[in-house]
């Protein structure tokens, strides 16, 4: 780890000013993934600007009826939260499904977003690696690919976003709220992290400066059909395999509505709103539909050797958790 | 002897130490103005340095110096002196840090030292490294056929394959039943949970005293002394605790070497401690290919065996560890031959890790015999006991006691065997799939020669002393409880003294040998003491134990008492009060008894019990139950005989489902150097457990008749685990671990 | 033993930070890239609390942090600036256990010791947050503890004393 400036932030706008003014600046959170990238020396960062004196630590009621989560609500705390368990239980679900009960009571809601791919070339400095140094290469399409993408991969990149809460946000249409240099702005989850494609080291659309200040929930929280099941490799404290969260509406056997996104394939949480609106918006709740619906949303899937593994297990997977949240409640 | 603590539950006498953090392990001493150092590792896999520059390096706060082989201090040519007695005999130990030659993938290269823990790791990052990188090759599956494969090698302690007896290619040929099968098992690490660390404080007489993570204080003394020159006065060895070990700590590690080097020429005291992903650049256990071949007649019965196997092993060193062997002692057959070859690859030599060899090759005859049942339609415990073997045929020799049946017969009782349903892919509930396996286990019980000291103060309190470690096996309470019954003292009474080379010479910590050796070498310095109570006791005026000898009487509750008459006694403290006021002293030296032990071996056997759950979709699995039953000679503390063999149920889990260091072939490195990535078992992955100790008197094995149980509680599990998931699904896997995407 | 000097730094960077440990108030000059793990041990050589990884993948450098459990080596000890931080000399000492450490003494939840101080405040964070009913429970929510010497089962019965005996103090005292 290298030698670095610590600045505690009084205020978001001063927060960004810093972090916009000069090169190589971090802020800090929960630390539970950047502290572990800095001692690896994955990361360099000149400056840390400590977010945690902000007041980004509540969770409140909008008025249009969703949630808004504060940037730096702990993980324990969001999954825990009585609204979250009652109203949205495939993210207190997803939550709880990943790391470890110390790593959650530190890491907040925004970290979390941010964090990065659990790449075994991108964790190494001593190997090549696009993502953490373009142009080096990426022996992982070769290599110990086990754990990395099969969908939206590209040929400098095929890393996989690691949270269990993302996927479950993506599925939820989650509304990530930024504020920087240039004011306030709302993205969209499901365009918050990026695909690898020519430039794997950029994660996000965030640009320099700009601080997630909280993360909003829509009304619509699929509190009696949804589902996250998680597959990996021991039965707990593992990063996914592959995962699914998903939520379903369904009213006399028909799916009125739905929010259905993929961990673990891909270098974001993969969902398809439009294959939703055309595979599961309408149908019946049953195993064909479920079917045809994971058929298209993993059209294109590819393995890299190792990893070759979820192209079988992507799908059942799918079809698991949306037979799991379709028969949620009922004793089967 | 008594026995009214021998079997029993007995705490922890370190426990309390242990749970309130007063218990200090190597890197936890502390001496004025001690420095700190950090390891760089190497990037490539075979090759040289062409450059190495320290001047960022230098420019850290609190630098203080980068060695490198280019400015190391004078080190010993002769590679002879970097032996250890853990060392195998072929080959040439590393030498870190003595030329530009870089041999594996992680080796130190260079070692940052700086007045802080901190300033030394951004020290280690600023050393730029330039490589003239050679070919290299890390893959088995290439290397058995292009590497030079050498037989019958020799390591110190370690035997070779016995002769082949019988013909096993005629009797394979003419049997009615043929199984022919490769078995593959990774490269696996210890991952003990305390880092390798050493804290050499470098005293103002310019002696050293060491405080190492070791299974040998005398072994790492030996390799210091050496090396750097000193004698073994000046360097005395500590570690009183030690943080997990499982065979890694036998040899000493590299930071042992580098710490004391840094030490001696900075005139400071060092501390060095590896980090985890540093711990996958040590020894572990070799990556194994194993061919084996049985023939049987219809009904099961065992007539050819022929076991091949392949290991991988570093091309400056031979390393060897009995692999094949298993195979030939488990089951009984006259037609059988056992070849072990090693393969040279450009990797760190590998080392001895719990139950070295038995953890590979009893998984794979296991699952053979499971195959075996499998093809002639027996059930596997009635197939095991048609082959039972009832003398050790690899030598000749009779065991010392083999209760196995009786392990087959308790554990199939408990485990309700009855129930399991012998064709595949019968038992279900929804998704999951449910199966039912077994296997059987063994592991040797040698006794070692030791030493031990005992010292009884005129108070009654005893201490006893030898430089053995406790790596967590129990070995405090259980040298304790050994000294207690011998002298009739309550554990408040006993101090254990271990881990220091000022104390009596112990062997190695390591092959389930320490209670048989060291717990025999206590038990008579402790009766050396009795004598001499005795004799005090006999001298007071009016004695009742005038005249008596040894035999005659018992030391209980801190009394002796004339057996013929338990009335009749004198209290220690009477009979010490006629003593000189000096602590009554006593070492004993102990070893095997050639006259007792010739004609026996001497083993420790289990039979192994597994339910799995399988997700038929996913192919996860979930070790819902093991029951193991156990043939391990006299249990000397119940409650830590217990712990050891849930944690080699544990180890079984892990290296049936989880444990494998993957290899990146073309870089040569191994990549999921981390406990995020290399997974063992956690918490949640462990569920119902259930030991049975199986009585077994064995009076050849040691004078105690205990046989050791840190190894024997992972041999098998991994085959039972492996059977019953063959049971629940149909599927068998013949490559371990056995991950979800083997089985869907 | 604690040496206060030891901690002052002379780094322009360092950072003024006011920690409370065990109920010790110290006020240091930390640098910001000293974790509190190593703070701990290095440092107010309180080392107990153990490396095992030093990456949060292990658990043996659990503490309670402001009463909450976490990884103490991923902490920089900067950021926790008016915290008060509980490590496993603060729960007991070798002669007055506390009621987890004495149970895990009871039930040998352990075999080495090394990660035993961070299993124990883990549990103990565990019960005070208040989510585990059943074994499974306890299982799961220790699951971020490594026992490479697999001392799980004894560790799940010791917690799973305390907890029989805190819900038995309960109800006598309503």
């Amino acid at each position: 780890m290298n030698n670095f400036q610590y600045v505690r932030a009084a205020d978001l706008s001063g927060a960004a000013q810093f972090a916009s003014s000069r090169d190589g600046v971090s802020f800090i959170a929960g630390g539970t993934n950047l502290v572990d990238l800095m001692k690896y020396s994955v990361v360099h960062p000149t400056a840390l600007v400590d977010l945690n004196r902000l007041s980004l630590h509540e969770i409140t009621d909008r008025p249009e009826g969703g949630v808004r989560i504060g940037a730096l609500v702990t993980n324990s705390n969001l999954a825990y939260h009585p609204v979250i368990s009652a109203r949205y239980p495939m993210l207190s679900r997803a939550i709880l499904a990943g790391a470890s009960p110390q790593l959650r009571n530190k890491a907040t809601t925004g970290g979390n977003l941010l964090q990065r791919t659990r790449c075994v070339y991108f964790y190494d400095p001593a190997v090549p690696c696009n993502k953490r140094e373009p142009g080096t290469g990426c022996p992982a399409k070769e290599g110990a690919n086990r754990i990395l993408a099969i969908l939206g991969t590209s040929v400098q990149c095929i890393a996989t976003h690691p949270s269990d809460m993302c996927v479950a946000m993506a599925a939820l249409s989650a509304i990530v709220q930024v504020t920087g240099p240039s004011g306030d702005r709302s993205v969209p989850l499901a365009d918050f992290h990026r695909l690898p494609g020519e430039h794997p080291e950029i994660d996000t659309v965030l640009s320099k400066g700009e601080i997630i200040t909280a993360v909003d929930l829509p009304a619509t929280g699929f509190a009696g059909n949804s589902a996250y099941v998680k597959v990996r490799d021991r039965q707990s404290y593992a990063f996914a395999l592959i995962s699914v969260a998903a939520g379903l509406e369904i009213v006399d056997g028909f799916i009125t509505h739905a929010g259905v996104a993929l961990g673990g394939v891909a270098h974001k949480p993969w969902r398809s709103a439009e294959l939703e609106q055309r595979l599961l918006v309408g149908k019946p709740a049953n195993r064909n539909t479920w079917h045809d619906f994971q058929t298209a949303l993993l059209d294109g899937a590819q393995g890299f050797g190792e990893n070759d593994f979820k192209l079988k297990l992507a799908p059942v997977t799918l079809v698991r958790a949306l037979e799991q949240a379709a028969h949620e409640g009922e004793t089967i | 002897m008594n026995t009214h603590l021998i079997g029993t539950d007995v705490n922890r006498i370190d426990g309390p130490a242990k749970v309130s953090g007063a218990a200090k392990y190597a890197g936890e001493f502390f001496a004025p103005d001690m420095l700190y150092a950090y390891v760089v590792s190497a990037s490539v896999t075979h090759g040289e340095i062409k450059s190495i520059n320290i001047d960022k390096a230098m420019k850290v706060p609190g630098a203080v110096k980068v060695f490198t082989h280019k400015n190391r201090p004078h080190l010993p040519w002769f590679d002879r002196t970097y032996l250890d007695e853990d060392a195998p005999i072929d080959g040439s130990p590393l030498r870190p840090l003595y030329d530009a030659r870089v041999h594996h993938n992680g080796q130190p290269i260079a070692l940052a030292v700086a007045e802080t823990f901190e300033a030394a790791r951004y020290m280690a990052t600023l050393v730029s490294i330039e490589y003239k990188a050679l070919t290299h090759q890390t893959d088995m599956a290439i290397a058995i056929h292009e590497a030079e494969k050498v037989k019958k090698t020799n390591r110190a302690g370690i035997e070779a394959p016995p002769k082949l007896r019988g013909n096993s290619a005629e009797a394979y040929a003419a049997a009615a039943i043929k199984l022919d099968k490769e078995y593959h098992s990774p490269t696996e690490f210890h991952n003990p949970m305390e880092l390798f660390t050493t804290t050499v404080v470098y005293n103002s007489d310019e002696t050293l005293t060491i405080y190492d993570k070791t299974q040998s204080v005398s072994n790492s003394q030996l390799y210091v002394t050496n090396i750097f020159g000193y004698s073994k006065d000046e360097v005395r060895v500590e570690s009183p605790f030690v943080g997990g070990a499982f065979g890694s700590a036998l040899r000493p590690q590299h930071q042992l070497f580098l710490a004391t080097l840094a030490a001696k020429v900075l005139k400071r005291s060092v501390r060095l401690t590896l980090t985890r992903d540093q711990m996958f650049t040590l020894c572990h256990r070799p990556e194994t290919l194993q061919e084996i071949r049985l023939g049987a007649d219809t009904d099961g019965t065992l007539q050819a065996i022929h076991t091949e196997t392949f290991q991988v092993t570093s091309r400056y060193e031979n390393y060897f560890e009995v692999i094949a062997n298993w195979s030939g002692l488990s089951y009984r057959c006259d037609n059988v031959t056992m070849e072990e070859s090693t393969v040279a690859m450009d990797t760190v030599t590998p080392g001895d890790m719990r139950a070295p060899g038995a953890a590979q090759g009893v998984w794979a005859i296991e699952t053979a015999m499971d195959e075996l049942a499998v093809a002639t339609g027996r059930d596997p415990i009635e197939l095991r006991l048609q082959n039972y073997a009832d003398k050790d045929q690899n030598h000749d020799k009779k065991y010392s006691s083999k209760e196995l049946k009786e392990c087959y017969r308790q554990g199939a009782e408990l485990f309700d065997w009855t129930r399991r349903k012998s064709k595949p892919r019968s038992n279900r509930r929804g998704s999951t799939l449910i199966g039912h396996g077994m296997a059987g286990g063994v592991w040797e019980s040698p006794q070692m020669p030791a030493a031990a000291k005992a010292s009884l103060s005129p108070d009654g309190t005893l201490t006893v002393a030898s430089g053995t470690s406790d790596i967590g096996t129990g070995t405090y309470t259980a040298m304790a409880i050994l000294a207690g019954e011998t002298l009739g003292l309550p554990l408040d009474r006993i101090i254990v003294k271990l881990g220091d080379t000022e104390l009596p010479v112990a062997p190695l910590e390591g092959g389930s040998w320490t209670i048989s050796s060291v717990g025999t070498a206590v038990t008579e310095a402790c009766k050396a003491v009795s004598k001499k109570v005795l004799k005090l006791a006999a001298g007071l005026d009016n004695s009742p134990l005038k005249g008596a000898s040894l035999k005659e009487v018992e030391f209980s509750e801190e009394r002796i008492l004339l057996r013929s008459d338990r009335s009749r006694f004198v209290s220690l403290q009477a009979a010490l009060a006629a003593g000189d006021g000096k602590p009554i002293v006593e070492k004993a030296k102990s070893g095997p008894s050639l006259l007792k032990q010739h004609g026996y071996k001497s083993f420790t056997h289990s039979a192994v019990f597994a339910e799995v759950e399988v997700d038929e979709d996913f192919g996860t699995v979930s070790v819902c139950r093991i029951v193991s039953a156990i043939a391990g000679g006299r249990i000397i503390n119940h409650e830590a005989a217990r712990s050891q063999i849930i944690g080699g149920i544990v180890w079984g889990i892990g290296m049936a489902l989880q444990e494998e260091a993957v290899t990146d072939h073309q870089l040569g490195r191994i990549m999921n150097h981390n406990f995020a990535e290399y997974h063992t078992p956690v918490n949640a992955d462990v569920h119902d457990i259930e030991v049975i100790f199986v009585p077994e008197v064995d009076d050849i094995v040691n004078p105690i008749g205990a046989k050791g149980l840190g190894e024997i509680g992972l041999v098998g599990v991994a085959a039972a685990i492996g059977n019953a998931i063959y049971n629940a699904t149909g599927v068998r896997v013949r490559k371990l671990p056995i991950t979800l995407d083997k089985l869907i | 033993m604690i040496n206060e000097a030891a901690v002052e730094r002379h780094s322009a960077l360092a950072v003024e930070t006011r920690l409370t440990v065990n109920g010790h108030a110290h006020t240091l000059y930390i640098e910001p890239w000293t974790s509190l793990l190593d703070l701990l041990r290095e440092n107010l050589r309180l080392t107990g609390s153990k490396k095992g990884c030093d990456h949060g993948q292990c658990g043996a450098c659990t503490v309670l942090l402001d009463g909450v459990r976490v990884n103490s080596c991923l902490c920089l000890a900067v950021m926790h600036d008016g915290a008060e931080v509980t490590t496993i000399e603060g729960l007991g000492g070798e002669t007055h256990l506390s009621p987890m450490q004495q149970a895990f003494v009871d039930h040998d939840g352990y075999q080495c010791g090394y990660c035993t101080p961070g299993q124990i405040c883990s549990a103990v964070g565990m019960l005070r947050e208040g989510h585990v009913k059943t074994e499974a429970d306890i299982r799961e929510q220790l699951s971020g503890n490594l026992c490479r010497c697999g001392a799980y089962p004894n560790i799940v019965a010791a917690v799973k004393h305390v907890m029989t005996a805190a819900a038995a103090g309960e109800g006598g005292a309503q």
